[in-house]
């Protein structure tokens, strides 16, 4: 299968397919620099005149918002998915098999179920929407990365670890601290890494949990669907797009040391529309 | 208990309200007052299969399109997953890993945003049509412009799955198959192709299931004629919760039964 005659086509096709990917990415990142207010190819005059605007206009506001958001969700996804996994992973109890069931449904049903399940529920019980509803849309699915990646590495983890740990005489947070922690360690920053990315760039559960109030997203969102504040919005894909470097990076760097599995990483995402 | 309190009332709240939705599809919603009444009904149900009506042609539009994806992803991801996984050298790899993870961590907006622009009546693609001597294309806000961008945004949720399920066969099976006299071809066929099935299976589990969900690429690059699930239940929810809630039920029981299937195929190990 490795012959010379299938290795040059297949090389050919993958770099087509990777330019596919990578044109419009770039392309975008390069109307932020466009001085025009008109969209058009090529651009003909550069500027970076937008920078200020967008700095100026509400997409500040949008990002702060999104940013606050984005790390209380991670927090909770954090706590709470650490939990149910060493729940499931450790325990035999009633229910077990249905909870780690009823856990993976936020990332398998479509984001628009989920939104209207938690609406439903916020005008059910008389709550009004605020930064929290948002917190709360997120953390459906946020949660489950976390407990995704945790259970997996739980598994693989033998339980005898614990046990030797306990035989020498170490009390619970020795135990956690110098077996558990060195073996969850990087899951959970892989796990808060994805949940951050998901929470930010999340729309579809946002619209239906946070009113008036406007993430990053949601933001974009409202401007290309008005077809307003094209220029700002091309700066704050710019950033957008400048930022996602960073969780690469460092994913990355956890993937190679640890072999998280890059099913996991495709699963979590999952959740995100 | 770890369990704690917090967990439980994040499931209950979270299944209580999908059983909600999923009750309130039997509702109605009174024409004049537009309060929802609680008596039982399937009016819901026979105006969605109603011949009459556009919703069994809308469900078709959004199965069709999904299913195009969905085909288009596993063509385009499968040859560029076995060179990642069976042929590129470590620094290659890599390099191949970082170019395809970065846009899917990079906004989904954005890049919906990006084939706007590329689409548009000035935009790249007739730029780039016009420089070889082809006349303007009208791409933009159609079925076809959707397909597009569904691929392109989905399409490393269908490389990752596939490159893990390939990189897992162990060598020595193309060894033994070499040993029993299969060429190329047939190796590829009798061995990688099953065990990479799995695999494929997963990754269309994805590119399925959120093109079915979705309704901001049809609002952002669809055409008046373009019409998804979710933007009908989308402008339905604020002002007939039942109806919105009975069309949602359309893509979860076809999620179900696809992820039904999936499993026999193996696909969850490939998760």
């Amino acid at each position: 299968m490795s012959g010379r005659s299938t290795r040059l086509p297949l090389a050919l096709w993958s770099a087509l397919v990777i330019t596919f990917l990578w044109i419009p990415i770039v392309l975008i990142a390069l109307y932020a620099f466009n001085g025009s207010t008109l969209q058009g190819w090529p651009i003909e005059h550069w500027s970076l005149h937008w920078f200020r605007v967008a700095w100026d206009s509400d997409a500040r506001s949008a990002l702060w918002l999104s940013v606050r958001v984005g790390l209380i969700v991670t927090a909770i996804a954090l706590v709470l998915g650490t939990m149910a996994a060493a729940a499931v992973a450790r325990f035999r109890f009633f229910g077990r098999e249905a909870i780690s069931f009823l856990l993976v449904l936020p990332l398998a049903l479509p984001g628009i179920i989920t939104g209207m399940a938690l609406n439903s529920f916020f005008v059910f019980a008389g709550i009004s929407v605020s930064m929290w509803t948002i917190v709360i849309g997120h953390s459906t699915f946020c949660v489950v990365v976390v407990y995704n990646n945790v259970v997996a590495r739980l598994r693989r983890t033998s339980g005898s670890l614990l046990e030797a740990s306990q035989d020498l005489g170490a009390d619970g947070w020795q135990t956690f601290r110098f077996v558990l922690w060195p073996v969850l360690s990087t899951a959970l920053v892989a796990g808060g890494l994805l949940a951050f990315a998901l929470s930010f760039d999340e729309v579809i559960v946002t619209t239906f949990t946070a009113g008036l109030q406007e993430t990053l997203p949601i933001f974009i969102l409202d401007n290309l669907r008005q077809g307003q504040q094209l220029p700002v919005v091309n700066v704050v894909a710019f950033f957008v797009i400048s930022a996602t470097v960073i969780p690469v990076f460092l994913a990355q760097r956890v993937m190679r040391d640890t072999g998280v599995r890059v099913g996991a990483a495709a699963r979590a995402q999952g959740g995100m529309a | 208990m770890l369990l704690s309190p917090p967990l439980l009332a994040f499931l209950v709240v979270y299944i209580g309200a999908l059983a909600v939705v999923l009750v309130s599809s039997f509702w109605s919603v009174n024409a004049f007052t537009s309060e929802i009444e609680h008596t039982w009904t399937l009016a819901n149900y026979r105006t969605i299969f109603s011949t009459s009506q556009p919703y069994l042609h809308i469900a078709g539009l959004t199965l069709e399109i999904a299913a195009a994806v969905t085909l288009t992803d596993a063509i385009l991801a499968f040859p560029l997953a076995f060179f990642m996984a069976r042929l590129a050298g470590r620094r290659t790899r890599a390099l191949l890993f970082v170019m395809v993870l970065l846009p899917l961590w990079s906004s989904y907006l954005v890049r919906i945003y990006a084939w706007q622009t590329i689409l548009a009546h000035n935009g790249a693609i007739n730029w780039a049509l016009n420089g070889i001597g082809l006349p303007d294309q009208n791409l933009a806000y159609t079925s076809t412009a959707m397909w597009v961008v569904f691929s392109y945004v989905w399409l490393p949720f269908m490389v990752l799955p596939v490159y893990a399920a390939l990189e897992r066969i162990p060598d020595s099976y193309l060894e033994a198959s070499a040993d029993l006299g299969a060429r190329g071809w047939r190796t590829f066929r009798s061995v990688i192709l099953p065990l990479a099935l799995p695999g494929v299976v997963a990754g269309s589990i994805f590119t399925f299931a959120l093109t079915l969900g979705d309704y901001i690429t049809p609002l952002l690059v669809g055409g008046p004629g373009s019409t998804f699930i979710g933007n009908v239940v989308y402008e339905n929810f604020a002002t007939n919760v039942p109806f919105a809630a009975a069309f949602t039920l359309v893509p979860m029981l076809i999620m179900g039964v696809y992820l039904l299937i999936a499993r026999r195929l193996g696909a969850f190990d490939a998760l």
